[in-house]
């Protein structure tokens, strides 16, 4: 079996489910014969047909818009943004209507799309190609905001949230899109939404992360088992709703914890786990929970960006903060 | 410079405001039955209208979107469609929904402040009532392109205001209903003002039809208080889009009669005169000096009908006023298809506040 990039695995997933579901149809901006600017939907085109994999015209309103009516009439839309920084025009139908169209029709309609962009920082991409949003999302009763770290968890967190009735957002960690490959069996096996995946046992801090991330992250556990620390780290995937019952189990066991996240620190999915461990696990904390996470202010452009981003440095640093704490 | 495009928009009227037939009768109007029905339709809008507003003004009813004056336009696009289409309304498109069958009382719960008026008789594939600006026509547009993805022979309709039409979302319907060649309709029931902006504010366009030229679309306005020529132009907008050769933007030109919901002063903004003279022109009175005119309609009758839309009204407001509202937990449990681990704690809250155990 070949092994697979993660943005192979997100076309390896979004190809199995177009062949397996009738009612699965991509859209988006260059998503057809060009196979997407990141190459996401490479061959979909030439393989299925412009009816289940469509073009757009160049507006992200309509992507949107158009996504949200395919799905009340029973389909399951696919739609790209094309990057992080576009999707702000999509939110008023994300959150008007998608959200709540289950809940304002108590049941009758329901909008089972799902909604794709490139996300976060790191690739030297010009201005508004690397923004982290995924807090304004997670701030919104009625969605799931997904974010997978490698290619199997791309390839099967992106089939449950196609065969998911309700509307996900699935952020993919650009930084990562090339990073490594590794097996990817296409053998239709989702994995579950709404859950972490304890990426690394350990006893002594608890390391929470998403996305791009858990790459540093690992590399920092990595170093702390050189000095006979021991982390465990946990990737979320899913940031809304957030199983915090998989990281508060870590917290009663390493009475530690530091959460990464690329994204701005205010009002930040660091701090929802923060506040969820001030109210449940605060006689479990033997230190201050610490946040390593970009920056409140625009991302930069990208000679500066990577002093944005958390770094295996900043993630020790706060790690060794935690730890100084008996 | 040689001419590379050229357009006209054209204005369609059958019925004038005094009741005179000034352009050729289509052909279903030639029955005085048919046109009974419809007179009769947009009476019992209208009788809807006048006790809504007077729930909401004794305290029974929320702030409430009046559709007085619309009738026309409303009762031809509902008349128009078949139930297999969709329709995605505005918030005040009571007459196409009452000819859908959507029953007054689901319209009363939803601006009585219950969600389960959204969960509405008439066909189910319908959307809810929109209040966010114009976001619908691309809904509209969705719901056709995936009706042309599975070769359903089907049609999208939707309505929005003059205002509406101002909106990126009704531009982004119109363009992508022309690029994909959707069996789409997008309906503005131009009525002059969008709470107390004048049409002349929204655009310097000649007319709202024409919007329509720019994706390519068939473009028609049609005098929206005449019944009968609003149905002809609904019907062939409909016909051509089921056929496959794509959609259209038709303005119906009427006038608001109402204030804006029950929560506006139109008296602020606009003159007494212009609403004396709308009135002239609104689309019952016509309808109804035509009909007397061929003996099919007379005083008795008006009166019979209008009691009997009395009764019928007054059966789905009581039907309104006895529905208990929902418990509290009813917020959490149409969320997600299945409630998610972190809602539970906060739907058992909500029940402990009331004082109840929570299952």
């Amino acid at each position: 079996m070949a092994e697979i990039t993660l943005i192979e695995a997100v076309t390896q997933a979004l190809a199995y489910e177009i062949a397996h579901d009738p009612s699965v149809v991509v859209l988006g901006e260059d998503v057809g014969v060009n196979g997407g600017v990141f190459r996401a939907t490479a061959g979909l085109h030439a393989r299925f047909g412009s009816e289940r994999v469509l073009d757009t015209p160049l507006d992200e309103t309509a992507i949107a818009g158009l996504a949200v009516g395919m799905a009340f009439q029973g389909m399951k839309p696919v739609a790209e943004a094309q990057f992080d920084g576009f999707i702000y025009p999509m939110m008023d139908h994300i959150i008007c209507h998608a959200a709540r169209m289950r809940s304002r029709t108590r049941g009758r309609l329901h909008c089972p799309m799902v909604l794709r962009a490139p996300w976060g920082g790191g690739i030297r991409a010009p201005e508004h190609h690397s923004e982290a949003p995924e807090a304004l999302f997670a701030h919104i009763p009625g969605l799931r905001v997904v974010i997978p770290s490698s290619p199997a968890r791309a390839y099967g967190l992106l089939l449950a949230a196609i065969r998911d009735p309700d509307p996900v957002i699935f952020f993919e960690p650009k930084r990562i899109y090339r990073q490594y490959k590794e097996e990817v069996p296409d053998d239709g096996e989702a994995l579950p939404l709404d859950v972490c995946f304890v990426l690394r046992d350990g006893s002594d801090v608890t390391l929470v992360t998403w996305g791009a991330h858990v790459k540093e992250t690992l590399e920092a556990a990595d170093a702390l088992a050189k000095e006979g620390i021991y982390a465990e780290v946990i990737d979320v995937a899913t940031v809304k709703p957030l199983d915090f019952d998989t990281i508060h189990e870590s917290v009663q066991k390493t009475g530690r914890c530091v959460i990464v996240h690329e994204a701005a620190r205010t009002g930040g999915i660091g701090a929802e786990i923060a506040a969820q461990l001030a109210e449940k696990a605060m006689f479990d904390l033997v230190a201050p929970v610490e946040r390593v996470t970009g920056y409140d202010t625009p991302m930069p452009l990208f000679r500066l960006e990577m002093k944005y981003l958390p770094n295996v440095d900043r993630i020790l640093a706060a790690a060794k903060r935690t730890l100084a704490y008996r | 410079m040689k001419t590379v495009a050229s357009f006209t928009i054209g204005y369609r009227q059958v019925l004038d405001q005094d009741g005179r037939i000034v352009d050729a009768l289509p052909e279903f109007a030639r029955d005085p039955a048919v046109l009974v029905d419809l007179y009769q339709r947009m009476s019992f809008t209208r009788v809807f209208d006048g006790k809504a507003v007077a729930l909401q003004r004794t305290g029974k009813l929320g702030t409430y979107a009046s559709s007085l004056g619309h009738e026309a336009a409303h009762i031809a696009i509902g008349v128009a469609m078949k139930p297999e289409d969709v329709f995605c309304p505005m918030y005040r498109e009571y007459g196409v929904q009452f000819v859908r069958g959507v029953k007054p009382r689901h319209v009363l719960l939803y601006w009585g402040g219950d969600e389960r008026g959204n969960d509405f008789t008439g066909p189910k594939h319908d959307l809810p009532w929109c209040v966010p600006i114009a976001t619908q026509c691309l809904h509209a547009a969705g719901a056709a392109l995936a009706f042309k993805l599975r070769h359903e022979p089907r049609v999208a309709v939707s309505v929005v205001g003059d205002g509406g039409s101002s909106k990126t979302d009704f531009y982004a319907a119109i363009n992508s209903a022309g690029a994909y060649t959707l069996p789409y309709i997008g309906v503005i029931v131009n009525n002059q003002w969008a709470i107390s902006v004048p049409r002349s504010a929204q655009t310097g366009a000649e007319t709202l039809a024409q919007k329509g030229l720019a994706g390519g679309l068939r473009c028609v306005q049609v005098d929206g208080n005449d019944v009968i020529a609003m149905l002809a132009v609904m019907q062939e907008a409909i016909a051509h889009a089921r056929r496959g050769e794509g959609g259209t933007v038709v303005e119906a030109v009427t006038y608001r009669l109402s204030d804006h919901t029950t929560a506006d002063d139109a008296r602020r903004y606009r003159p007494d005169d212009e609403v004396k003279q709308a009135w002239d022109r609104e689309p019952l009175k016509r309808l109804r000096r035509y009909l007397e005119a061929l003996g099919v309609w007379d005083e008795a009758k008006e009166q019979a009908w209008k009691e009997q839309c009395g009764r019928e009204v007054d059966i789905e407001v009581n039907a309104y006023l006895e529905t208990k509202s929902q418990p509290i937990e009813s917020i959490f449990d149409y969320l997600y298809a299945e409630a998610p681990h972190d809602i539970a704690a906060q739907r058992a809250q909500a029940i402990a506040l009331e004082g109840r155990p929570h299952g």
